[in-house]
């Protein structure tokens, strides 16, 4: 996907749009130039750590994407999308961990070392082709995609909807992550994937492969971006904020409300999948805490904060939550959880809008 | 006195639960037992020294060697003091395994302490052979005679032996079980002397367990017939295991009981008692199953009034049982000396913490969110983990150890197959008061009878003059103060920390809606029969995999049932 320069798709040609992607563009250009161009001793070099942060806030601002996605247009609150980015992280990991091959601490070849720490003989079957980077990356779409359309098919069929939904995707997110912290699952346990020694080749830890990273985290912000807008744009979009604003009408004007939910759905669970495929290597370990409920939670305070219903403001909810996160656990760390619960607290009493609605400029679908 | 008493409960549960396992580990009997046995042999012979005065200073002076031996020696030392029968040995010998048995620096003189309890900065010495008070000694100065395992179950089977003739029956019953598990030449001459005399139903059933078990080495077939006839059914380990034993091939092929009869009918009886077994563990199974189901009743009742009957989704729901554990914890500071009241007292007062603490929030959050269940969620989410570091600041992050109380402790045993712990039997009692009391204040009181106007139809009640506003409040209050109130409970069941609340969370609003929102019998019915099957899955899937089956039935029986088991029906149901 490149970064669109001239020629805009009439999806993203508004002014609001130009402004999101140009300025996902100059962090993605600029940020490698900064760490990579410029010499460690000028003031305006920009450290390997910051590198590796900014990637991190990208992955979480492609999650809060996927979220506003469905929450702000479609009005499914989902409490589980954390699910979702862990299983796109783990098929990534999975890859990640193959390549390790003979330099983990047990050298073997064929088994990641917590398997024969195990005493496994054998790889599972579920890990069979993870050697190969392209179908890391179906997998990473896939799962996710499968998943989400098999709970999607059960829980909107039936007319699930509401607070209930989000319930159940919570409880989706907790059992995943209990069995995620089983041995015999095969994923690693509770230690889950660590210890990645490169992608594709890269060294992980070099500077070069992570303003790579970086800049591939913004593409496919951006993309996603694109994506959603123009799902929004077209006629589908519209279907899809009748059913937020009124699900049962939309229902009796004929609309197949429950198709049209699912595939949201889907394709929102497969944006997280990226999001978490892109934020393993970056981060360079991932554990079934990442399904713990709060982190779904989390995902939602972002979007919140952010500005549901603007695809810009939940991502830049969760840059902006996250930075903030960072900066308080740093300086203040017994104060960030009040910093956080007032920031929930206070977006949902005056902000309904989110930071979003504080701006002059409105979005158009808005 | 009340925290001495638990100390020595609890540890006195632990070893005794440890030694029945290394009992069942199948330490057959015999084997090292001669020895003691010419010492009681000859102790019918000694002359038992005439003056009292004399025998308590050899008694000490005997006592006194401990200092300084070795187990093996001190095994010794404990079988001389039982052959001088002295009044104190029984006193000696249970100092010495509850490690109450302290040797003095100074002059190496050996005394039985009153309590061992760390906390104390003097320990009471006692004279082992008179038991008086001596003087008191700090504890740097005191050196404990230590045990080990061997000797602990040596000093278990001599006590057992001075129990087996006391006046308690439930003493008795304890020291026949004690001396079943050793049935050793000994042990069965001290168990045929009591079958004559034996009064007790009960302790004379195990006595004729023992004895049957005895028979089954007889070498008359007809006498072992009858012995393994008479063990039929019977559920002590011990009777299993040797019957088992019986039919059990031998290295030669051939098998260890060379009566057919004897081992068709040891067959029948492992039968039986595997038959019995399976009933209760059945019945065991299902009673776990509603003790955690009593704790699902518990932590969802509260989310039920306001989750069900508001359509407020509190997210800070768990965090206010967390400020309940951490009352009873404060309860339990403020009154140290009467920790066994200060459960009771800690029940209203988690109740007002949580219920004010619950109004507030209503006041200053909540009302300004309804009919906007999404946002309410949200914002009772920042509420939880305000409140969570508000803990954190005050206490600190570590779990706070509360006290369990002594009536909590111990257990309720109907048979050698099936057994309670109090605190079990406790915590499906405390559900149900708690769940009947909600009961009772929906449905006569005015409070309840303006919660259920209100919730079926606000704009009419409000117009009947109901203050809907104040009503929101209570509502919202009475929902906290029973999170509160779970919370007291919960401190009995797991740790108290600022994350007790989480855990629970995803688990009651499951209870909630698999019942049926707005249907506190839902959440009743909800609750006991999600513990029960949890725990009937335990067993095949082991408790995380149950847990996840669990989770994903629960997914998609909310997919068939959107509404739970127990849907509101009517105008009201329309509106959610």
């Amino acid at each position: 996907m490149k970064t669109p320069a001239l020629r805009l798709p009439a999806a993203v040609a508004d002014r609001v749009s130009v402004a999101f992607l140009g300025s996902l563009a100059a962090v993605a250009v600029a940020a490698p130039l900064l760490n990579l161009a410029v010499p460690e001793s000028s003031p305006l070099h920009l450290s390997s750590y910051a590198v590796g942060l900014i990637g991190k806030y990208l992955c979480y601002a492609t999650l809060a994407l996927a979220v506003d996605f469905i929450w702000g247009y479609c009005g499914i609150l989902s409490l589980g999308h954390a699910a979702f980015f862990s299983l796109g992280g783990y098929a990534m990991g999975m890859y990640l961990m193959r390549r390790i091959g003979a330099r983990g601490v047990y050298g073997n070849p064929d088994l990641p070392d917590f398997m024969v720490f195990l005493n496994w003989t054998e790889l599972p079957w579920f890990w069979y082709g993870f050697d190969r980077f392209w179908f890391a990356l179906v997998m990473v779409a896939l799962v996710p995609g499968a998943l989400a359309f098999v709970f999607g098919w059960l829980a909107f069929r039936s007319r699930v909807t509401g607070v209930y939904l989000s319930i159940i995707t919570q409880a989706l997110t907790y059992a995943l992550m209990l069995a995620f912290f089983r041995n015999d699952m095969g994923f690693g346990g509770n230690n889950g994937f660590t210890d990645f020694k490169d992608i594709l080749g890269f060294d992980l830890q070099s500077d070069a492969t992570r303003s790579a990273l970086l800049a591939a985290t913004a593409v496919a912000l951006g993309a996603s971006y694109w994506v959603c807008r123009a799902v929004l744009g077209s006629r589908t979009g519209r279907v899809l904020r009748a059913i937020r604003d009124a699900e049962s009408r939309t229902r009796f004007l004929g609309y197949r409300v429950q198709d049209y939910k699912l595939w949201v759905f889907v394709l929102s669970a497969v944006l997280a999948g990226v999001a978490g495929a892109l934020y393993v290597p970056q981060v360079g370990i991932i554990n079934p805490s990442e399904f713990e409920p709060i982190n779904s939670i989390e995902v939602v305070i972002w979007v919140a904060v952010g500005g549901r219903g603007t695809l810009w403001g939940a991502a830049a909810g969760a840059v902006l939550v996250n930075y903030a996160k960072t900066w308080f656990t740093g300086a203040l760390p017994d104060v960030w959880l009040y910093a956080l619960g007032a920031m929930f607290v206070g977006a949902t009493l005056f902000l309904p809008r989110g930071l979003a609605g504080l701006l002059p400029v409105r979005s158009r679908d808005a | 006195m009340e925290r001495r008493g638990i100390r020595a409960g609890g540890l006195g549960g632990g070893r005794s639960r440890e030694a029945t396992t290394a009992g069942r580990a199948g330490r057959f009997p015999g084997g090292r037992w001669p020895a003691w046995l010419l010492l009681a042999g000859c102790l019918a012979a000694q002359p038992v020294p005439a003056a009292a005065q004399t025998g308590d200073d050899a008694f000490r002076a005997l006592v006194g060697e401990f200092a300084g031996a070795n187990f093996r020696q001190k095994e010794a030392i404990a079988e001389r003091l039982i052959a001088t029968g002295h009044g104190g040995v029984r006193d000696v010998l249970t100092a010495l395994l509850e490690d109450r048995l302290f040797e003095r620096g100074d002059d190496h003189q050996v005394f039985v302490v009153e309590s061992n309890d760390e906390r104390l900065t003097a320990y009471q010495l006692l004279d082992p052979a008179t038991l008086a008070r001596v003087e008191a000694a700090a504890p740097e100065q005191l050196e404990r005679i230590i045990t080990n395992n061997r000797l602990r179950r040596f000093l278990r089977t001599a006590i057992a032996r001075f129990d087996a003739s006391g006046p308690d029956p439930r003493v008795r019953l304890e020291a026949v079980r004690e001396l079943l598990r050793r049935l050793d030449d000994a042990n069965l001459d001290v168990l045929r002397g009591r079958a004559a005399v034996e009064t007790d139903p009960d302790v004379a059933y195990e006595i004729e367990t023992a004895l049957s078990i005895e028979a089954l080495d007889d070498a008359d077939p007809q006498t072992r017939l009858d012995a393994v006839e008479r063990l039929s059914g019977r559920l002590n380990p011990v009777v299993h295991n040797r019957l088992s034993a019986l039919v059990a091939t031998t290295d030669d092929g051939g098998y260890a009981e060379p009566e057919e009869a004897v081992r068709a009918a040891a067959v029948d009886a492992l039968w039986q008692i595997d038959s019995r077994r399976n009933v209760y563990s059945v019945i065991e199974t299902v009673a776990f199953g509603l003790s955690l189901g009593s704790v699902l009743v518990l932590v969802a009742i509260g989310l039920a009034i306001t989750f069900g009957v508001m359509g407020v989704i509190n997210m800070a729901h768990g965090e206010l049982m967390m400020l309940g554990a951490y009352t009873t914890y404060v309860v339990q500071m403020w009154m140290p000396d009467h920790i066994g009241v200060s459960l009771l007292v800690a029940v209203p007062a988690a109740f007002a913490v949580a219920g004010s603490a619950g109004v507030l929030i209503e006041r200053t959050v909540i009302r300004f969110l309804y009919g906007r269940p999404l946002e309410t969620l949200l914002a009772t989410f920042g509420v939880s983990l305000v409140l969570q570091q508000l803990v954190r600041s005050v206490f600190s992050a570590n779990n706070r150890a509360v006290i369990t109380p002594a009536w909590m402790s111990g257990t309720l045993r109907f048979n050698e197959a099936f057994s309670l712990t109090y605190n079990r039997v406790y915590i499906v009692l405390f559900a149900l008061v708690v769940f009947a009391l909600v009961l009772a204040v929906l449905r006569y009181t005015r409070l309840g009878l303006d919660i259920r106007a209100v919730s079926q139809n606000r704009a009419m009640a409000r117009a009947m003059g109901v203050r809907t506003e104040r009503v929101d409040a209570m509502t919202f209050g009475l929902g906290a103060g029973i999170a509160g109130v779970a919370g007291v409970a919960l401190t009995q069941l797991t740790n108290v920390g600022p994350n007790l609340g989480q855990s629970y969370i995803v688990d009651s609003f499951m209870v909630v809606v698999f019942g049926g929102v707005g249907n506190l019998w839902g959440t009743l019915i909800g609750g006991m029969s999600l513990g029960i099957v949890n725990k009937l899955l335990e067993p095949f899937a082991g408790a995380v995999l149950g847990k996840i089956l669990v989770l994903v039935a629960l997914i998609l029986f909310i997919q068939r049932h959107p509404r739970g088991l127990f849907p509101q029906t009517g105008r009201a149901a329309e509106n959610t």
